[in-house]
């Protein structure tokens, strides 16, 4: 690892105050960043600590949603009982992902911000990474392929974002609260993420010296029926093929509301605004919900096309959007 | 070509007396091989960098004072600067769980974190796990249950195994608990085996350990 100075912010004022000295970056879990470092992914002469910053805390909101502070862990979020009872498809989300070890070191927003895993992207032992290197081409094109994106990709770059908390996040309509020189700002969690067009390089939309203090959850209508589905090479601790966050609304067995975001596809958790409408009004159960099911699958997949090593994700979105929705529809836990 | 007749010629051992020669002088200057080879990051002296920072860090129950740069893990200030060597390296990269050590009670990498992030924390060891000379239940079970065959990933696994039976008594949910609204504490075999997921051993013995696990779990107020 290349050395580089510390700080330890004592307060978001403080944090803000640090990051204006040059080739600065902040730094709370670490489980993304001091590997990057290692590897020689990324550079930083100055690292703010933030954990001591006192972003920690998950309350509720004036509008009876939930605010999960930024510095939280993510397994202290998994397990908050507000969050567990209220937005069970954020625990699950968050539980698939990593390890408990891990987990109990990533914080919320360390989870909005971690790098994508394309190989070529994390070893720099290949020149061309457009994300990592701007201008210097993309190794993945043309190279192994099997984790990347089928959706929302460029010439530029095909790397997908790696979470499974941003995931569900998108589907509950999450907002990012971020503080910065200008002051305050909200980014809905749909516009934080950038598509790679000829800027792979440019993973979100946050600004210079800005800094991210709580993540924004509204109320939520799917603390009944919820699934957060997750398909991957090995049963736990690897990262997502295809991942699908699934919460549904229901009047006695009819919904009433619909929400769907896909990971592991896209360079950011896939929505299509409108793409759960057919869903409404459907039973349950029924051959109609999971016809319906499917018009939902081809509306968030439309476009999709893939790579020679990950065709197959586009077949297997399909079959995991409808299981997905299915099992969000049954009582949560099976019938016990 | 017979070597008594190339010119010049060397025998093997002189050779090798003579490349010893030339590595000690390579490692000759006082400065760690990590520094010297590490470039200048943009726009600052490397020097600078170098400055160690006074850490002090509490590891099973006694403070040391450290003197330690930004950039050394908290996995090698146990190793290298307190000589707790039980912590073991394995990838290096948060992948492998042989470096998992209890931060305050809960598990986490060793390797993935800066030891001055941890002051003010209780860090336990594997070296900490036992008390007044007597191995912890877990620790017992293990060697019961022949819960390793290296044991180069068994420091990890038993701390990362402690911190998992205070989950479970706390009520944490996982990945594979049926209903995550309700409170947890059933510690099936799916459970320990996902809830271990984060500790891998290339020798296989996950059957052991999972038998271990199951044994003290299943023990009335599970101490760990």
């Amino acid at each position: 690892m290349r050395p580089f100075f510390y700080d330890r912010a004592s307060n978001p004022e403080h944090a803000l105050d640090l990051a204006r000295q040059p080739d600065s970056r902040f730094i709370a879990g670490g489980t993304n960043l001091i590997d990057l470092l290692k590897n020689d992914v990324q550079q930083a002469s100055r690292l703010i600590d933030l954990n001591r910053a006192g972003l920690e805390a998950i309350q509720a909101t004036a509008d009876g949603g939930l605010s999960l502070g930024a510095l939280a862990r993510n397994s202290d979020t998994a397990n908050h009982p507000q969050v567990r009872q209220h937005y069970p498809l954020l625990t699950q989300a968050i539980l698939s992902g990593a390890s408990p070890q891990l987990r109990n070191m990533a914080t919320n927003a360390g989870n909005l911000m971690q790098r994508t895993r394309c190989y070529y992207f994390n070893d720099p032992a290949f020149d061309r990474c457009n994300k990592r290197v701007p201008g210097s081409g993309c190794a993945a094109l043309e190279g192994f392929s099997r984790n990347h994106a089928v959706l929302g990709a460029s010439e530029a770059c095909i790397a997908t974002h790696p979470s499974d908390m941003c995931v569900a996040l998108a589907a509950l309509d999450a907002v990012v609260l971020v503080r910065g020189p200008q002051g305050e700002r909200r980014i809905p969690l749909g516009e934080f993420h950038r598509l790679p067009g000829s800027q792979p390089h440019l993973d979100t939309t946050l600004g210079e010296g800005e800094l991210i203090t709580a993540i924004l959850l509204p109320p939520s209508p799917f603390q009944d029926h919820a699934h957060y589905l997750k398909v991957r090479d090995r049963a736990s601790y690897a990262f997502a093929l295809v991942s699908v966050a699934a919460g549904l609304a229901l009047r006695g067995d009819v919904v009433e509301h619909a929400s769907v975001a896909l990971g592991g596809v896209a360079p950011r958790p896939w929505r299509v605004p409108g793409a759960e409408a057919a869903l409404i009004g459907q039973r349950v159960g029924t051959a109609g919900f999971d016809r319906q099911a499917g018009g939902v699958a081809d509306a968030l997949l439309a476009g999709a096309h893939g790579t020679k090593d990950n065709q197959f994700k586009v077949l297997l979105a399909r079959r995991s959007i409808v299981r997905a929705l299915q099992l969000a529809g049954q009582p949560m836990g099976g019938a016990v | 070509m017979d070597p008594s007749i190339t010119p010049n010629a060397m025998s093997r051992r002189d050779f090798l007396q003579c490349t010893a020669v030339a590595a000690s002088a390579v490692s000759l200057p006082l400065v760690p091989a990590t520094l010297a080879a590490a470039p200048a990051a943009p726009g600052e002296a490397a020097q600078a960098f170098a400055e160690p920072l006074p850490v002090v860090l509490k590891v099973n129950g006694l403070t040391h004072k450290l003197s330690l740069e930004p950039r050394v893990t908290l996995l090698d200030a146990l190793r290298e600067s307190l000589g707790l060597t039980g912590t073991k390296k394995g990838c290096d990269h948060g992948q492998c769980g042989a470096c998992t050590v209890l931060a305050d009670g809960r598990r986490i990498n060793a390797c993935l974190t800066l030891a001055i992030m941890h002051e003010g924390q209780e860090i336990t060891t594997v070296e900490g796990l036992a008390r007044d000379g007597r191995l912890s239940p877990l620790q017992a079970a293990f060697i019961t249950c022949d819960a390793f065959q290296c044991g180069y990933c068994t420091p990890g696994q038993l701390c990362s195994a402690t911190a998992l039976l205070a989950e479970l008594r706390a009520g944490d949910a996982s990945a594979v608990s049926a209903d995550v609204r309700r409170p947890q504490q059933a510690a099936s075999d799916a459970e320990i085996r996902e809830r271990m997921s984060g500790n891998l051993c290339r020798c296989g013995a996950y059957p052991n350990i999972l038998a271990a696990l199951r044994g003290v779990a299943a023990q009335p107020g599970a101490p760990g």
